[in-house]
């Protein structure tokens, strides 16, 4: 969200899913959306089964990969390298979008200058992806009617994740693939509101609506409609909250539906860190292990069949979650308890019902002021930005940007140069396979949702690795091995997946309770967004019985 | 797509199988795949890779199934689907050398086995087109340079030798089925007898590559203004205006078009088109050349029934030959394949016939989008009968009505095969023509158009046997058989045969033919076990179900015979 | 649900045609089954869903159109400008009480909507056939914790292979194989769903109009005698499994999800889901009662 608020101003995808059917080039660039967004990847194939052209650019030969007319398979953490190798090539071809560059972006020399040393050749070096792919990835996605380029965690989950978003951001504004229908930049959220999180101001840095804290005015706003002050400073996200309470600055916690203790990069740490905290209360439908730790649990509701409310998708569509379920036993209601908590605190949070907190909500925040419920009823769901109570804004974002007129057209997108910058820890004599993680099709993230089913494709964890390092490392498919790494080690099976190169090894974290991923993963984390490098770190791979030495 | 096969690699034989079809695999790359589209759309090799498979092997296993799976990027349940369609292909495991015996109608009015006479180890056979030696049989025998024979006169001692593994001598000549070789009046049979079927300079001296010539100088709007001209239709079964059809494709915007030329001649009693190609492949070629003229077309496939070993041979020899001689392909700008069917008679209904060629299940298409807006890979498509080609080239160049026909003459005539007459002869002249009955017979039916044609009698010998003349008769020429029966024949028999037939042909996509066929079937088998006479009605229920609400010809003509049976002959009472 | 701004078509030409008499004026490429008023409209209807293009296999929807030499499938068969359509005739009645006396007679239609009233509406009388007509019958298949298959009670649509296939889920898990009476859905040689490609999407149980494909739960119940169809509710909400959003209708039995569905007419999903969302219900109900 910070990569493409940076560019063009708005934290969310430029394009809606139907779109993709409209697109004759589609670019799925570190996604793996057939396991991860499948219901996505149906407007994908629609696409592709009318012809479109389908790239997949990821370090794996992943179930979406299988699908692709051209897999290009980099390296991992050579995002930048291959963006700008793309990027000089399509400029060395004449292929450049200049009648757009010139209207709608800024810093195009600066740009074209930083990319000007990576030729094909040295991209090929440098992501070990042949020339020609990536000539014809280039080619393919400049000439395109209307390309979409869709991202996931490949792209993010990076210490620079962010500059890997501004480089395909860079991509789209060199070629005009963007503000127009079926041509845009859509990157797919991992949980059914991540985007409506952001939209209702939990970031550290927004109020509801994308306003910014800093912003007096819009802070004022707040402040009459809530009658208290709204604090003027930017709070801390995720891993700067663990900086925090590393240095004793954060001493109480309040968890709501997140399982950091199984979730977090390098989690041995963050498990003593949630330990050491003064007071930790978490609010969750599971004693997950993060609540095992607190103080006070607060047995919670699931928030989409046992509640009502909206949630946010990555088109952008606000869409109306429904309650089906009564919660069992003493759980109850997430509002009930934050109302109560409100009064306990000494606030009266009065509220008649979940449409009241709602109407609060457009109150203040004008890309959410014409979704009455009523609307989102009869619509059955509504993209933002929707200020008008009677209209609906096109499905796509940034249309502004191919205006005539300056003012219609407004801020200009920029380029931004960015740096090739390989993982942070390096492959060594002692760690030498790159381990990179992912998810499958019938889990999710760490279990805790999807254990409650038998699905007949479980794996459980697995060691996935290339035939040749299986045969290398004398290693037969299912077989228990120990992967380490600088921070820790586990044990788990096996599995022989020719989808792999020599040198790169896959796991998911999806069973922490049998084997804790995370305690490998590395929590290098990018700057400006907080996300860990869940996708790149260094690991060894061992046979239980024998040990064999790295080669 | 997610293919998820078992990981066991194909055998050696079946490697070399596919490959030989598909090329070798290219090596795993490990940072560059191409895939999707680029395999997706070699989906029409499938049905050569599992003939391949099947030749090589014998039949085809789901290692098999798994690597062509991974080649085309199409399923194992797809292609499993599309095996299982086909009754020449087995997914179980069987020896190389299988017989395959006739068991239809001009077989076993010839005395021919019924299916439940066949001794272990042979395979019943719906029509073989053979007709004009029945009974007959095909053997073949699976491995690296696979061997088919079709065998005709066929004995039960023969049958018995073959199943425990000796195979029949060679047939005789080509034009040993046409009575009439040699005949200078004759005009789409002319050359059968007068030279080497495989001799393109035989060919080309005799007048061969004239008639393109002649196109070429006419241009496409001259071509289909001769062919209209002549008044020819089609002469697989439906009698549409042939330069109608050919003026449709032309006209359409969208390219490239296709020309399918129809050889999947499978309607039991028909055999003119195995005898055309045999003895005359040069001028299907040239007819071809000139219908891709005036429609347009880039690309010509010829559809064969996979029983046809001899013309299947004789069919490559004529366009290799052809393409050396830079009559086809290259500059030429039109070029042929043959694509041979895996037995399954709706593969002649002239939608099936794409999605087979396509590398799907034979099934029908639904019309409306014809053919020629919509038809082979979603183009403009013109599809013709063998025989109605075969009229083209001395329409194109002498500019000749197209009064003339060929039948299939088989069952109880002094002699069998292939005639070709002028339209207007009565039933009973062309009888004559075939050396009248046997001796000692006595005319009890005549099977007019097949098994979905119907019966005439002893007294329809004076219908004339042209379009107008045998609908308003109730009957149909469709593809001109005419199966002669005397009082030998069981025709209780025969009406069960064509229940069992359609029965086992139906492709299984719609309900009225996929459960009217069964539905018949049983109810002409309680009629002649002599059972209830309410089965009668019930027989007029399901026909007129059939006729009115299936999806193709073939259901709507599956009641055909059986009612002409009931109604002009009083079989059942 | 609508869309909300979509690219400019151009504007649409009509077609007026005749049906049973009266002048109907449709928008041009519009089958004759929504000219009629579209499924629910009288005309009997068993292989047409929601969001597969129709297979026009049953063929229970004909309709007489005038010069056709044949009845048409009113499901497939577009409009157009002067055709002369009746919905009902004898030709019509028969072909329509013959397709629901075929399938009545060799598949068990017991879970299939509408069939006693068309039955009754058209004469079909399925046991005409005597007690030897061959029939489809056959043991349930269970191979799996998520849904079972039951191909005594398939009418051969189609729509969960085209789900299953290119128009939706692109597994191609199943397809038809044999031929004929003997044509039936299959994965490769009939191997068990595990040790085929399924996915466990559910969109075959989606689309499948019979109960042919079932939830596993849906079936036990049924086994058990504890369905109550009349004791459950819908409520539509969104998936949690992950970004896409996808619409979840969730039929509720005593505070119990026992089945998910997803809209038909819903943008995102089309009536479709992934295992996740189709079967990962179970999180939600399979808490301890306290905490």
């Amino acid at each position: 969200m910070v990569g493409l608020a940076t560019v063009f101003g708005a934290g969310g995808g430029t394009s809606s899913y139907q779109e993709a059917e409209a697109a004759d080039v589609i670019v799925m660039w570190g996604s793996n959306a057939r396991n991860a967004h499948p219901i996505f990847f149906h407007h994908v194939l629609t696409a592709v089964n009318q012809g479109a052209k389908l790239y997949v650019v990821d370090p794996r030969r992943s179930e979406t990969a299988q699908f692709a007319d051209r897999w290009l398979g980099l390296h991992v953490g050579t995002d930048i390298a291959l963006s700008n190798t793309i990027a000089r090539e399509i400029i060395h071809a004449g292929l450049t979008n200049m009648s757009f560059v010139e209207r709608a972006t800024t810093g195009y020399d600066e740009y074209a200058a930083s990319v000007e040393p990576w030729t094909l050749e040295r991209g090929e070096q440098v992501t070990g992806v042949p020339a020609d792919a990536i000539r014809e990835l280039a080619h393919a996605y400049a000439r395109a009617e209307a390309a979409q380029l869709c991202w996931t965690l490949g792209i993010t989950e990076h210490h620079n994740g962010v500059d890997n978003v501004l480089s395909l951001c860079n991509l789209a504004i060199l070629t005009g693939q963007v503000g127009r229908y079926g041509a845009g930049l859509t990157p797919l959220r991992g949980q059914n509101n991540v985007q409506g999180g952001g939209d209702m101001g939990a970031l550290p840095n927004k109020l509801p609506g994308f306003q910014d804290i800093v912003d007096d005015q819009a802070r004022a706003k707040f402040d009459a409609e809530w009658g208290v002050t709204v604090p003027s400073e930017d709070g801390w996200h995720l891993t700067q909250m663990f900086e925090a309470m590393e240095r004793g600055d954060l001493r109480s916690v309040f968890v709501i539906g997140e399982n950091p203790a199984q979730s977090e990069a390098d989690v041995h740490r963050a498990v003593e860190l949630l330990r050491d905290l003064d007071h930790l209360v978490v609010l969750d439908i599971y004693l997950t292990k993060t609540a095992e730790l607190a103080d006070v649990v607060l047995p919670g509701s699931a928030s989409w069949c046992e509640s009502d409310g909206t949630v946010t998708n990555s088109e952008r569509r606000v869409q109306r979650v429904r309650k089906a379920l009564d919660p069992p036993g003493d759980a109850r209601d997430d509002i009930d308890i934050l109302l109560d908590l409100a009064r306990h605190l000494g606030h009266d949070w009065h509220y008649d019902d979940h449409e009241e907190i709602w109407d609060e909500l457009r109150r203040l925040s004008p890309m959410h002021a014409g979704m009455s419920w009523a609307r989102l009823e009869t619509l059955g769901g509504i993209q933002w930005p929707c200020p008008s109570d009677d209209q609906l804004e096109p499905p796509y974002l940034h249309g502004r940007l191919w205006a005539d007129d300056p003012d219609q057209l407004g801020r200009r997108a920029p380029f931004t140069v960015v740096v090739d910058d390989p993982p942070v820890e390096a492959l060594s004599d002692h760690y030498p396979l790159r381990l990179t993680t992912g998810r499958r099709l019938d889990s999710y993230n760490t279990g805790v949702q999807s254990g409650g089913y038998r699905s007949p494709n479980r794996l459980g964890e697995t060691l996935d690795l290339s035939p040749e390092d299986a045969h290398r490392l004398g290693v037969a498919d299912g077989e228990q091995v120990r992967i380490s790494s600088a921070r820790g080690q586990v044990v788990a099976p096996a599995r022989i997946d020719p989808g792999l190169r020599p040198g790169l090894v896959f796991m998911t974290f999806h069973f922490p309770d049998e084997v804790d991923v995370n305690q490998l993963t590395i929590d290098a984390t990018d700057p400006k967004a907080g996300t860990a490098e869940f996708k790149a770190a260094a690991v060894r791979v061992e046979r239980l019985t024998h040990v064999s030495t790295p080669t | 797509m997610d293919l998820k096969t078992r990981g066991e690699p194909p055998s050696a034989d079946e490697l070399a199988a596919v490959d030989a079809v598909l090329g070798a695999a290219p090596d795993r790359d490990l940072h560059d795949v191409t895939g999707g589209h680029s395999l997706r759309n070699r989906r029409h090799l499938l049905l050569p890779a599992l003939h391949a498979v099947n030749d090589r092997v014998g039949w085809i296993s789901q290692r098999a199934i798994d690597y062509i799976a991974e080649r085309l990027d199409a399923s194992p349940a797809e292609i499993y689907g599309v095996a299982s369609f086909y009754a020449l292909f087995s997914l179980t495991e069987r020896p190389a050398h299988q017989v395959h015996v006739c068991v239809d109608l001009a077989c076993r009015a010839n005395g021919g086995p019924a299916e439940g006479d066949l001794p272990a180890g042979a395979h019943a056979s719906p029509c073989l087109g053979a007709c004009e030696r029945a009974p007959a049989a095909f053997v073949i025998d699976a491995g690296a340079t696979p061997s088919q024979a079709v065998a005709g006169h066929v004995t039960a001692v023969q049958v018995r030798q073959w199943s425990d593994g000796d195979g029949p001598d060679p047939e005789a000549a080509p034009a040993a089925a046409v009575p009439q070789a040699g005949d200078r009046s004759l005009v789409l049979l002319a050359r059968v007898g007068r030279g080497d079927p495989l001799d393109l300079d035989g060919y080309i001296a005799d007048g061969g590559f004239r008639a393109l010539a002649k196109a070429r100088e006419l241009g496409p709007v001259g071509v289909i203004a001769a062919v209209d001209a002549s008044g020819l239709t089609g002469r697989g079964g439906a009698a549409f205006p042939t330069g109608r059809k050919w003026e449709a494709v032309r006209s359409q915007p969208a390219t490239p078009h296709y020309l399918v030329c129809n050889a999947d001649e499978s309607e039991p009693g028909t055999f003119k088109d195995r005898v055309l190609i045999e003895n005359d492949p040069y001028a299907l070629i040239e007819a071809m050349t000139i219908a891709a003229l005036a429609t347009d077309c880039a690309y010509g496939y010829i559809y064969l029934r996979g029983e046809y070993p001899r013309a299947f041979a004789t069919l490559l020899h004529a366009l290799t030959t052809s393409r050396d001689r830079g009559l086809l392909g290259g500059e030429t700008g039109f070029d042929i394949a043959v694509v041979k069917g895996a037995g399954a008679y709706i593969c002649g209904e002239e939608t099936a016939i794409f999605n087979s060629i396509e590398g799907y299940r034979g099934e029908p298409r639904n019309k409306p989008p014809f053919p020629f807006e919509v038809g082979l890979f979603g183009q403009p498509t013109v599809v013709n009968n063998v025989e109605t080609l075969i009229n083209i080239p001395s329409i194109v160049l002498d500019g000749r009505p197209a009064n003339r026909r060929l039948f299939c003459l088989s069952g109880a005539v002094k002699v069998p095969g292939v005639y070709e007459t002028e339209l207007g002869l009565t039933l009973g002249e062309l009888i004559e023509l075939a050396g009248g009955l046997r001796d000692g017979s006595e005319l009890q039916a005549v099977l007019l158009g097949g098994a979905a044609g119907g019966f005439a009698g002893p007294a329809d010998l004076d219908l004339v046997l042209d379009q107008d003349s045998t609908r308003a008769a109730g009957l149909t020429l469709g593809s001109g058989v005419v199966m002669v029966h005397d009082q030998s024949v069981d025709l209780i028999d025969q009406l069960t045969r064509i229940a069992a037939f359609f029965r086992d042909e139906s492709c299984g996509q719609c309900v009225p033919c996929r459960v009217g066929t069964v539905r018949q079937e049983e109810a002409i088998e309680r009629l002649a076990a002599g059972a209830s006479t309410g089965d009668l009605d019930l027989l007029r229920d399901i026909g007129q179900a059939m006729k009115d609400a299936s999806i193709c010809g073939l259901g709507q003509t599956a009641h055909n015979a059986i009612e002409t049976a009931i109604v002009r002959l009083g079989v059942f009472s | 649900m609508s869309r909300s701004t979509t690219p400019s078509h151009d504007a649409e030409s009509t077609v007026t045609l005749s049906i049973d008499g009266t002048d109907v004026s449709v928008p041009e490429g519009t089958t004759l089954l929504d000219a009629c008023g579209g499924k629910g409209c009288g005309i009997p209807t068993l292989c047409y869903g929601d969001t597969i293009t129709p297979k026009n296999a049953c063929r229970v929807c004909m309709v007489e159109v005038e010069g056709s030499r044949v009845l048409v499938p009113s499901c497939s068969r577009q409009a157009e400008q002067g055709m002369v359509v009746r919905t009902r005739s004898q030709r019509v009645d028969h072909a329509r009480k013959m397709v629901l006396e075929f399938l009545g007679s060799s598949v068990d239609l017991s879970l299939t909507d509408h069939i006693t009233e068309w039955n009754a509406e058209y004469g079909a009388d399925p046991g005409r056939y005597g007690a030897d007509a061959q029939t489809v019958a056959q043991p349930v298949k269970i191979d799996n914790d998520l849904y079972v298959r039951d191909y005594a009670k398939c009418i051969l649509c189609y729509q969960c292979v085209d789900a299953c296939g290119e128009q939706w889920q692109n597994s191609f898990v199943i397809d038809i194989a044999g031929r004929g009476f003997a044509a039936h859905v299959s994965t490769e040689n009939d191997v068990p769903l595990p040790d085929s490609a399924c996915v466990y999407c559910g969109n075959c149980i989606q689309v499948c109009p019979t109960g042919a494909l079932m939830f596993k739960t849906e079936h036990d119940m049924r086994e058990a005698g504890s369905w109550q169809p009349d004791h459950q509710t819908t409520t539509d909400t969104i998936c949690a499994f992950c970004g896409v959003g996808c619409n979840l209708t969730l039929h509720v039995q005593d505070n119990t999800i026992v089945k998910v569905s997803s809209p038909p007419d819903s943008p995102i999903t089309h009536g479709n889901l992934c295992i996740k969302g189709r079967f990962g219900f179970q999180h939600a109900q399979n808490r301890p009662d306290e905490t």
